[in-house]
């Protein structure tokens, strides 16, 4: 019953007080908690919000482009098909994986997982259980379209000659990652395990 | 109130199942066999090599942050982009506030990273807990999802390939600095800080005060 794992140094402790909120790690003292069912309102919030900002981080633009004299804006998507078109096929999959399907895929995640949370099912908790391992791991990876944008910016200073500057749909690209990630972190995956059959 | 700790036991982080911690041998890893989390693996890294690495890191961390990490010329005129051009690009304009997350994920992350494990990890090799120590292992548990080094690297190289067809481009020599990085930060800034947690263990167990 007092059997729990501190979150923080993963340590096992027990304690044999009633008082659930004054429990603390033995080792570490952080606070020691039973599954956080209370965090789903702020996972839910957290991904709506992501899935705003992903609207606007595919229709603005990420990007302006000036070569010789003739500028151009560019969105993720516009990216994408750009090298696709030049017959760099590798490396506009690498794009479109970052920017499209990962994003999309954290979406339906964890909208899953908190659905599924919600309602205690037993429907496929071991598959459930790894989808959140893999949201784990592969989501940062989204961060790459805003490395990409920083690094070429950053080299491509020629003034009249050629020019890369970023666009606010860039902005709203970060937001979506870092929104995406805080609200994984919200989700306690031991809300899986919860209800019946277990 | 009194908490004790069970360090023979082991609670799996994704359902929260309760097994005894097992002796493994070398590349072995526990996994849980309700949920499949992996709960523990077998530890090669002692103090002393947490520190030598976290020495190696922040030499090579120095070099990524000095030199260019791509070069690019173009008619003539070259230029090459440092990690903190990178940041300092997206400063400016409409879209300033993202240069605050992209300066955390690839700079100050792994910086505050590789300082702090050195200064527990060189205290833990003489046997002692670091000064400020807990609060510090707290800190680098919360820090470890910003870490972003290898997307950082795969990055750079779709930005080579990307201007590939209008200049001559090139990685520069902090290219190869933050390839190693991407190698070496995760060796020690892993998820699991086992071996360096246990030195706080080793104190005398100090009385509890009951209420
Ligand atoms: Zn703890
Ligand atoms: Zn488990």
């Amino acid at each position: 019953m007092g059997l729990a794992r501190c979150h923080v140094c993963g340590m096992s402790c027990e304690s044999d007080g009633t008082d659930a909120s004054a429990r603390r790690c033995g080792r570490c003292g952080a606070p020691l908690h039973g599954v956080r069912g209370d965090r789903m309102g702020a996972s839910w919030a957290l991904l709506l919000a992501a899935l705003i900002c992903y609207v606007p981080a595919n229709v603005m633009p990420v990007m302006y482009t000036q070569l010789l004299g003739r500028g151009s804006e560019n969105t993720i998507l516009q990216g994408v098909a750009e090298f696709w078109r030049s017959g760099s096929y590798g490396i506009a999959l690498v794009i479109f994986v970052a920017s499209v399907a990962v994003p999309c895929t954290k979406f339906m995640s964890l909208g899953l997982l908190l659905i599924g949370a919600q309602y205690k099912t037993p429907w496929k908790r071991r598959e459930r259980a790894v989808l959140y391992r893999l949201v784990e791991v592969v989501g940062y990876w989204s961060m790459l379209d805003v490395l990409v944008v920083a690094v070429v910016a950053a080299l491509v200073k020629f003034r009249a000659l050629g020019d890369v500057e970023p666009r606010v749909g860039i902005l709203f690209f970060g937001a979506v990652v870092i929104l995406t990630m805080l609200s994984a972190m919200q989700f306690d995956p031991r809300l899986t395990w919860c209800g019946d059959d277990r | 109130m009194t908490t004790s700790t069970l360090p023979s036991l082991v609670i799996c982080e994704h359902c929260d199942s309760v097994y005894h911690r097992a002796p493994l041998t070398r590349g072995q890893r526990a996994r849980c066999a309700l949920c499949g989390a992996s709960l523990y693996r077998h530890s090669r890294a002692s103090p002393e090599t947490i520190l030598a690495l976290s020495i190696a890191s922040a030499i090579v961390f120095l070099i990524a942050n000095v030199y260019p990490v791509v070069e690019i010329s173009l008619q003539g005129m070259a230029n090459g982009a440092t990690l903190w051009q990178a940041v300092l690009a997206m400063a400016s304009g409409e879209a300033a506030p993202i240069a605050v997350p992209v300066a955390l994920c690839v700079i100050i992350v792994p910086g505050l990273q590789i300082g702090l494990l050195g200064w527990i990890s060189a205290y833990a090799t003489a046997g002692r807990p670091a000064p400020g120590g807990i609060g510090i292992m707290r800190f680098l548990a919360l820090l470890r999802p910003w870490s972003m080094i290898e997307v950082c690297v795969v990055g750079i190289l779709v930005s080579i390939i990307k201007l590939w067809s209008l200049a001559h481009v090139s990685p520069g020599e902090g290219m190869w600095a933050v390839g190693a990085l991407m190698v070496l930060l995760p060796l020690i800034a892993g998820r699991d800080l086992r071996v360096l947690w246990e030195t706080f263990d080793a104190r005398p167990s100090e009385p509890s005060s009951a209420p």
